[in-house]
């Protein structure tokens, strides 16, 4: 295809992309170093018939201006990213110079809002993705085994959990561990304990939505490879039988290896979407216990009246920088193998 | 090939069709749970008493005088007037789509036809945008869009979510082109048309079972979407997902939960729907992707 031709067919939707998802990106870096304005604060001086009283009273109308002429704030260079909301230089140091244990240290580090939240969004991430990577194929070949009649019907319901609205579903679960839903109910009546709620504790909220995780991710897991699993060659697999391979040793030996690419397909896709987690959080209004990096930002954005915006842009940069390192093995992946094929 | 061995009942057999049925259990009880308990009041569907409420509706006979009642759907939809967001979601949903598969399809046609280098690139680059976290790419459009006074409205949302939706619509249609053979717009223009009329004229007529596909999942993507819709618009604009979030405070409050849950109930019929009708294009879908590595 012609430069030319290429470039007028690919050009409504490389603009749409140029304008709202790299634009954005420079607009949140610019963002992250500018800082609200300070209120404008005017001393008056009240005199009663007891004597004068000076008062300190925030001059809206001069605030109100001063954003309307800066709406960015003013130039803060990279302090939002030291602060204590961010990376909180300062703080870390003086743990690491107080603490005397490693475990003190960490537990002084988890109480900064910003590495409490990238704690639980590693963790998620890395918890979900092998938990659905695993299941997923023993749900694959659990199904692969069944009589023809049965798989339909169990790919429809499969596909429920994983196409269902991610605030819908995490909130479909959420009535059901309430302490008077169906699960929490159950829950307390096995543990003996009427007390016993799944939202009270940081650890069991942080297995609730991980469980709510993977019951969502798993169905896509799933799908791919049952898809995967109907083209094991079967000259491969009656070969493997002939020599005396078992069940077991054929599925190590033929049919893992045959989907490999999709195991690391799926592991891409998942580290991806697990990584910006969000929505479960809100569902289950989990956020004394548990806070993600897109939740930190959007608790920035919503700030009524008031959004702050520098918060937010260094936190989302921060991100971003985070999502950089989990694509940077698959990128250099593909460029070795893109550079190694005869063009 | 159902040799006697394959066909008889082994213990593996056995061991994975109890496996499975757990997963069917665990992938459709919450929503027949769900369903089902929407009809009924707040005491019968959170009974802490004795769960077998929930399914005989014992209060709701008590306090309606009926075994199903229909008042969470008449609070959600009348009262809170949640056929407004539906109005807005369909209004969303449907440009986005109709938006994102035009411009989709004429880039992933030239993506999968250009023999170039940086085609591969572009598609890196839409690999990365992927991967943003969109609330990241909110928190930069917030202060823009105010600063323009565009936010808040339909189109200015429709427009994010088209952006949005590019890389993953690229990809699929890129992958569902290069299985149309190339042959086909080549002879076109060995005979004169132009790339334009090729594409036109020999390429639309058999792109459909690829773009009813990447459609399905525009409109997944339209219509799952929380963290756009929940950001850029604005109250009287609100799309259906965020709307059930603001139910959620009020309705706490109020002890209006059933309205809620009639609510989430209604957003996830079409979904039902949606899989009812196309599950076999919508697996094609999440593996197409897989097969091209």
């Amino acid at each position: 295809m012609k430069h030319k031709t290429f470039f007028w067919f690919i050009l409504p939707t490389l603009s749409a992309m140029l304008l709202f998802i790299a634009l954005p990106i420079v607009s949140v870096a610019i963002q992250s170093l500018y800082i609200e304005h300070e209120q404008v604060l005017v001393v008056t001086e009240n005199c009663g018939p007891f004597g004068c009283t000076e008062a300190t009273a925030v001059d809206l109308e001069a605030t109100a201006s001063l954003r309307e002429e800066q709406p960015l704030g003013r130039f803060n260079g990279l302090d939002t990213y030291t602060n204590r909301a961010h990376l909180a230089f300062a703080e870390i140091g003086e743990s690491w110079n107080t603490t005397e244990t490693w475990s003190a240290f960490f537990s002084e580090v988890l109480d900064l809002p910003f590495y409490w939240a990238l704690a639980f969004t590693l963790t998620y991430t890395f918890v979900v993705t092998p938990f659905v990577l695993v299941l997923g194929l023993a749900i694959a070949v659990a199904v692969n085994n069944l009589p023809k009649m049965f798989k339909g019907p169990t790919i429809f319901v499969s596909l429920l959990p994983m196409i269902v609205t991610p605030l819908v579903g995490a909130l479909i679960l959420f009535w059901m561990v309430d302490g008077d839903g169906i699960i929490g109910a159950t829950l307390q009546w096995i543990t003996g304990d009427p007390t016993l709620s799944l939202k009270a504790t940081t650890s069991l909220n942080w297995v609730m939505l991980i469980v709510y995780g993977i019951w969502s991710s798993l169905p896509f897991a799933f799908i791919v490879f049952y898809a995967g699993l109907q083209t094991v060659p079967s000259e491969t697999m009656e070969a493997a039988m002939i020599d005396g391979a078992s069940k077991w040793q054929s599925m190590r030996h033929v049919v893992v290896p045959h989907l490999m690419p999709l195991v690391i397909f799926i592991s891409l896709i998942q580290l991806m979407d697990n990584f910006r987690v969000f929505e479960p959080i809100i569902s289950f209004q989990a956020e004394a216990h548990a806070r993600s990096l897109s939740w930190i930002i959007y608790n920035d954005l919503i700030e009524a009246g008031n959004p702050l915006y520098g918060s937010a842009g260094a936190s989302s940069i921060l991100t971003i920088i985070g999502v950089a390192f989990l694509l940077v093995p698959v990128l250099i992946r593909t460029w070795r193998d893109f550079n190694s094929k005869p063009v | 090939m159902a040799t006697k061995a394959q066909s008889r009942l082994s213990p593996l057999k056995v061991v994975s069709i109890i496996f499975v049925i757990i997963w069917v259990l665990l992938a459709s009880f919450p929503f027949l749970w769900t369903v089902w308990g929407s009809f009924k009041v707040q005491g019968d569907f959170f009974s802490k008493a004795d769960w077998t409420n929930a399914i005989f509706g014992v209060q709701t006979l008590e306090q309606t005088g009926s075994r199903f009642t229909l008042d969470g759907y008449y609070g959600a939809w009348v009262e809170e007037e949640f056929w407004r967001s539906v109005i807005n979601t369909s209004i969303v949903v449907f440009f986005t789509v109709t938006i994102s598969l035009t411009i989709g399809t004429l880039g992933g046609y030239a993506l999968a036809r250009s023999g170039y280098k940086y085609a591969f690139w572009l598609l890196m680059v839409a690999l990365v945008f992927r991967a943003m976290p969109h609330i990241t790419l909110v928190s930069g459009y917030l202060l823009p869009f105010f600063e323009w006074n565009i936010w808040g409205i339909l189109p200015t949302t429709i427009i994010v979510l088209v952006a949005i939706n590019q890389p993953f619509t690229l990809w699929m249609l890129h992958s569902f082109f290069l299985n149309i053979p190339k042959d086909m717009d080549e002879a076109a223009m060995v005979d004169g048309c132009t790339r334009f009329q090729a594409f036109r004229h020999v390429i639309i007529p058999v792109m459909w079972p690829g773009v009813i596909t990447t459609g399905l999942f525009s409109f997944l993507l339209a219509y799952n979407d929380f963290t756009v819709t929940r950001m850029l618009l604005s109250q009287e604009n609100e799309t259906i997902i965020p709307k059930i979030q603001s139910f959620l405070g009020s309705a706490q409050v109020e002890g209006n939960v059933m309205f809620a849950v009639a609510a989430v109930v209604s957003a996830t019929v079409p979904l039902f729907i949606l899989v009812m009708f196309f599950q076999r294009q919508i697996v094609s879908g999440l593996t197409a992707g897989a097969v091209k590595g």
